[in-house]
């Protein structure tokens, strides 16, 4: 569990979950969250798609399509990485720096 | 072919010594709109991509009269160097580089690696409110020698170099947005045919700092792009292609590359032209 409660569906009101393929969770080292950490969404070949900033709460959130997909974290507090098979709806992907 | 690296890229120590030299006005520019106010480096200026750098009716640039008195009201004079960056790896502060280019900015350059590098290095930035007297800017007409318009994207076809640089599932029509966005879009997926699929990432390492020139000739030629003829760069908006075409003319120093910012957003969206999807 990340230090701040999980994104859940906040602020996915708008998005029809039923089509889009949405890959969130939170950036955290020692249990708490980390800020403004560059959070990568690598596709299937291992080819950049798509770089956020972790939110106050080390939350992230990409929009992606069903299928493989590699996550990983470039921040001054460490280095991660997870990889996760995903379907439409939502993915959680937790990342904990090293 | 020599590298004008040295004219148009500036790293981070050469920007800290600069900081407070007169002659140079460091610029912020992000997707994220909300980023300078949560700290910027020393003394830069805000530049609004959306409000500032489009008109707000038609889908276009701000016309010269409106540039001009947007640089004049940010304090930038006709001979201050004026060195751009931002986040996203600089997407948004390469956008802003060619756009300047278009108005005749003589001496403009990006900060290697942008906002990231910055921060990754543990660099101070600032929340202090940024004032500059204002000056009187001139700008010179639109350079369209540098700027593709649709018609050139279509007779572009199989007559000169076509580079899509957006992800390769942009690219093979399985993602209409970047993967930060969502993917409700209008336009159809897809690439304009004949186009070689170059993400703009290849030419950035993790930090976001662009490769060495040796890197960068390597990694085009590999992919196909043939330097006997023109180029045009697109993506989806025009600010990613802005980074590309930032390597193709400015690092590399090809002649006659064009960025299409109309893009995928207004190619996709047109009726009966040709499409090309998969890799």
């Amino acid at each position: 569990m990340c230090g701040a409660p999980s994104q859940g569906r906040a602020g996915l009101e708008a998005v029809d979950l039923t089509r889009e393929t949405v890959i969130q969770g939170c950036v955290r080292r020692d249990g708490a969250p980390v800020a403004a950490a560059y959070v990568r969404l690598l596709d299937g070949t291992g080819e950049f798609t798509a770089e956020v900033q972790s939110s106050a709460e080390g939350q992230f959130r990409f929009f992606a399509a069903p299928g493989d997909w590699t996550v990983r974290v470039l921040s001054a507090a460490g280095r991660g990485e997870v990889s996760l098979t995903c379907d439409r709806g939502l993915n959680e992907a937790e990342l904990v720096l090293a | 072919m020599t590298s004008k690296r040295a004219d148009v890229l500036v790293d981070a120590d050469w920007a800290q010594e600069h900081l407070d030299d007169p002659k140079v006005v460091f610029a912020e520019v992000d997707e994220d709109v909300t980023a300078y106010d949560g700290g910027h480096i020393a003394g830069a200026v805000k530049l609004d991509w959306k409000t500032e750098l489009q008109d707000q009716v038609v889908r276009d640039f701000v016309n010269k009269e409106d540039f001009e008195a947007l640089l004049s009201a940010k304090g930038i004079g006709n001979d201050d160097t004026v060195v751009l960056y931002g986040g996203n790896n600089n997407w948004f502060a390469a956008y802003a580089y060619w756009y300047f280019k278009v108005y005749g900015h003589a001496d403009v350059r990006l900060l290697d690696g942008g906002r990231k590098k910055w921060e990754l290095d543990g660099r101070e930035l600032s929340t202090d409110t940024v004032s500059r007297e204002t000056t009187s800017y001139t700008a010179s007409n639109p350079d369209t020698s540098i700027r593709a318009f649709r018609d050139e994207a279509l007779d572009a076809i199989d007559n000169k170099n076509l580079v899509d640089v957006r992800s390769p599932d942009e690219f093979s029509g399985k993602l209409l947005a970047p993967a930060h966005l969502p993917q409700e879009q209008s336009q159809r997926g897809g690439h304009i045919p004949s186009a070689i699929n170059v993400p703009w990432s290849k030419a950035a390492n993790d930090d976001g700092t662009f490769k060495s020139d040796d890197e960068l000739r390597t990694l085009y030629a590999d992919a196909g792009l043939d330097d006997g003829r023109d180029t045009i760069a697109y993506c989806r908006i025009g600010e990613r292609s802005s980074h590309t075409w930032f390597v193709l003319r400015e690092l590399l120093g090809h002649e006659n590359v064009k960025n299409y910012d109309g893009s995928w957003t207004e190619y996709g969206s047109l009726v009966g032209v040709p499409i090309a999807k998969g890799a």
